[in-house]
């Protein structure tokens, strides 16, 4: 109803008591690349997605980025304004270690970055960032997975994901969450990737035909005892040719079942028993009222 | 500005900082008051503590009386520390002393700063209560964050380095020696005691056990020869009574009321005020003359 | 009544010694104001990364701010360029950080010493206001006056007076070096009241990385 009388700026209230333009950036948020984050009591790891303009002629956009030696983040859309976001934190960082030659606690890292969010969301002359973070990090009372969110909003989590097309890993680690507390980091990073590749689209330009690849994710990983570690390219190739082989011997092994009693079809065509559909992650979740569609009209800017 | 409102300018500015605009100007500002309020040494130079106005004319910016602290005024003497097995001890005397005279007898120069920590001062007790309020403002930052942090004591211990270098790059120090002392549960292997020091130029260390100012020549002797890391507390707080009743005997500065500070994995216990025995009645003090009997 | 001064000198001794394929950085770990011992145990040696270090001497609220200040700057370097800064690059970084205070100077006297772009040993020595210059061994701080001529002597570095300019790195084996250093150490502790208790012993090397290695000194 009514919406673009109450859309052109960040500090006026739509008559059902929303913010529309705080509403559009976590839309941007909804479209960027995927990132799954997930946490058991000695680690925490990130996986994300990353987006190229063309697979074939550029660079992915790097989406990872480490803060400090306990504390890494993934970003969903607008990299650039996730980069600003990564510099403030980076300095954060810096600063206490400064003053009091001790890292800073992630909870206070989050706390700030998301207080500096909301400052974008009740200021005339601002704009919100456009970005949600996915931060983990470890100190002294453990690892650690946050989300922000542009409205200043932050969420603590045992496993999480966001971006496009996440509802598919969310269902992915809702029904893997018991699993994680008692796995090792190699098969707590496995599961953020398995979890990841649900939310592989079609895409051409995304990736190769819903399949993770060496080039296109990225991990990052931190623990007690384990500085902040990002690992891109070759360095990840193991992890994905590993879940990947898997795959293929559940795969495998369904079929052979399939054969044997025809009755059972699992039908389980790469992901074992998970929907092979990825479920599209839903856009119009704030366009319900009038449903104008101007959400869907905003061209994007550069999203990763 | 209403006549009537207006203050003493000693109380106005305070009496401690200089307060020469110039000498030759007639009506000085509280030349009267001056001579009353404070004490002022025939020669400043030949008393330590001397409470003298600067004279310097150098010392005058801009017409206006120099704002920074350039003697210490009330002061307390020295903060020993020393690391035992389950955690450190810590003590100091309740004086503050104005000059030579001994002004305030029940000042607490040993502060708790949270579960794990505890800091005394030896300098400047103004100065040191303003410490006391940054850190207290520091324990409600992390009352407000409520995250389950709290601070480590090294971590309180970097943060007065970094409030007192500040202050002496501004050239208006804070006047005092620091000891931080506490116990770091944080650990992967059990609590770990910490003490660390610092001065009023930012200069720091941390070590088994620390003393401030005259401490640091009568106590410490006595430290490097006695302390353990795994002392046991009994052990420990006797030799602190020891070092504290050395300390007293040969300190002029120094009033026998002492605090005793205990930080261990169960908390921080300050004990109420307590005397130690004493002495004096050698027969050399009795007669101190008797063997210099003079020539005539 | 004496003016309050900012400064204060703590003392201390550091060497630091490039040769082919190593470097050595050593420091005395005693703190000192006046003639009192605050602690026997003061490490003056910033470890930037395995092939950087520097060692200060002088007084020591300013080493500990240089310290960090130069720490925090090495870090940023690593997230904008994606690998740790080279001890020629830190060392130019300490000249400009030492400059910039230029009348108000940190009263340090430092060594920025480690291996270059070859696995050479390389080392800095500077002024307390940022002069420096690349040489192949130097000393700095309250033993300076006692340890430079027995390196000088003992080293047999080409001169750097020799033309055509030679790498003014020591012909001696690593061992040998650090036998130096040790033997540098003790002598000065023997005279210098500055100079004891402990000396911190840094050995850096392509292969090995930094290690790390302590020498007990007169303790008096």
């Amino acid at each position: 109803m009514f919406r673009n009388q109450y859309d052109t700026d960040v500090t006026t209230w739509s008559p059902q008591g929303r913010i529309f333009q705080v509403e559009y950036a976590m839309e941007a948020v909804k479209q960027g690349g995927c990132a799954v984050g997930i946490r058991n009591k000695t680690h925490a790891v990130l996986a994300a997605l990353k987006l190229s303009q063309d697979a074939d002629l550029s660079s992915y956009q790097k989406k990872v980025f480490k803060i400090d030696n306990h504390v890494g983040i993934a970003v969903s859309g607008l990299i650039a304004d996730g980069r600003i976001l990564c510099r403030y934190m980076r300095n954060e960082c810096l600063n206490h270690k400064f003053v009091y030659e001790s890292p800073l606690p992630v909870a206070r890292l989050v706390r700030d970055v998301a207080d500096r969010h909301q400052v974008a969301t009740a200021r005339s002359w601002k704009r919100p960032f456009g970005v949600g973070l996915l931060c983990i990090g470890h100190d002294q009372t453990g690892p650690h997975l946050f989300q922000t969110c542009p409205s200043g909003n932050y969420w603590e989590y045992y496993a999480i994901a966001m971006g496009a097309r996440s509802q598919a890993s969310k269902t992915y680690l809702e029904k893997k969450l018991d699993d994680f507390e008692k796995c090792d980091l190699d098969e707590l990073v496995k599961h953020a990737l398995r979890a990841l590749e649900e939310s592989c689209g079609t895409r051409k330009a995304d990736d190769k035909d819903g399949k993770l690849t060496k080039q296109n994710c990225t991990v990052a990983l931190v623990g007690e005892g384990k500085p902040l570690l990002v690992l891109d390219g070759d360095d990840i190739a193991e992890y994905v040719d590993a879940i990947h082989s898997e795959q293929e011997e559940a795969t495998g092994a369904a079929a052979a079942e399939a054969e044997m009693s025809i009755d059972t079809s699992q039908g389980g065509d790469g992901a074992g028993d998970l929907p092979s559909v990825p479920t599209q992650a839903p856009t119009t979740e704030t366009g319900a009222a009038g449903g104008d569609g101007q959400a869907e009209e905003q061209q994007p800017m550069e999203e990763g | 500005m209403i006549p009537h409102c207006q203050l003493p300018s000693h109380i106005a500015t305070g009496p401690h900082v200089s307060p020469f605009v110039s000498h030759n100007e007639a009506g000085a500002p509280y030349g009267d008051h001056r001579s009353e309020d404070v004490h002022v040494p025939a020669n400043p130079a030949s008393v330590p503590f001397a409470v003298a106005p600067s004279t310097d004319k150098g010392e005058v910016a801009m017409g206006e009386p120099r704002k920074h602290t350039t003697t210490p005024y009330v002061t307390g003497n020295s903060v020993l520390a020393i690391k035992y097995k389950d955690g450190v001890l810590m003590a100091c005397d309740m004086l503050g002393a104005y000059g030579s005279t001994k002004r305030y007898k029940s000042v607490q120069r040993i502060i708790r700063v949270n579960d794990t920590t505890i800091v005394g001062a030896s300098g400047e007790i103004s100065d040191f209560q303003y410490i006391s309020n940054l850190l207290e403002e520091l324990m409600t930052q992390d009352f407000c964050y409520d995250d389950g942090c709290t601070m480590t004591p090294s971590e309180i211990h970097a943060y007065l380095c970094r409030v007192m270098y500040n202050r002496r790059n501004k050239m208006d120090p804070l006047w005092n020696s620091l000891v931080v002392a506490g116990v770091d549960k944080n650990g992967k292997e059990g609590n770990k005691s910490f003490i660390g020091s610092v001065g009023m130029l930012g200069t720091s260390y941390t070590d088994s056990h620390v003393a401030t100012s005259f401490g640091n020549y009568l106590s410490r002797p006595l430290f490097r020869e006695f302390q353990r890391d795994d002392m046991s507390l009994e052990e420990a707080v006797s030799l602190m009574q020891e070092a504290l009743r050395v300390l007293f005997y040969r300190d002029k500065t120094s009033i026998n009321k002492f605090v005793l500070a205990k930080v261990d994995g169960e908390g921080v216990a300050i004990s109420k005020p307590f005397a130690l025995d004493t002495k004096w009645d050698f027969k050399a003090f009795m007669n101190p003359s008797k063997h210099a009997v003079g020539s005539w | 009544m004496s003016r309050w001064s900012p400064y204060d000198l703590n003392g201390g001794t550091c060497i630091a010694i490039g040769g082919e394929g190593y470097c050595i950085v050593a420091a005395s770990t005693r703190l000192s104001t006046g003639f009192s011992i605050l602690t026997a145990d003061k490490s003056m040696i910033l470890e930037v990364n395995d092939k950087c270090l520097i060692a200060s001497a002088g007084f020591d609220g300013d080493r500990s701010q240089l310290h960090k200040v130069l720490t925090f700057r090495s870090e940023n370097y690593e997230h904008f360029h994606k690998k740790p800064m080279s001890c020629p690059a830190m060392a130019q970084m300490l000249g400009n950080t030492l400059y910039y205070k230029r009348f108000f100077p940190y009263y340090t006297f430092n060594l920025c010493a480690g291996l270059d772009d070859q696995g050479r040993g390389c080392v800095y020595t500077y002024d307390a206001i940022g002069s420096h210059e690349r040489v192949g061994y130097s000393c700095q701080g309250s033993g300076k006056d006692l340890v430079q001529p027995v390196l000088d002597n003992q080293l047999k570095a080409p001169s750097i007076l020799e033309l055509p300019p030679k790498v003014a790195v020591t012909s001696l084996s690593q061992a040998e070096a650090i036998e130096t250093v040790k033997i540098a150490f003790s002598a000065a502790s023997e005279r210098d009241i500055y100079t004891g208790d402990a000396v911190e012993i840094f050995i850096l090397t392509p292969e090995h990385g930094v290690q790390k290695e302590i020498l007990p000194l007169r303790r008096d």
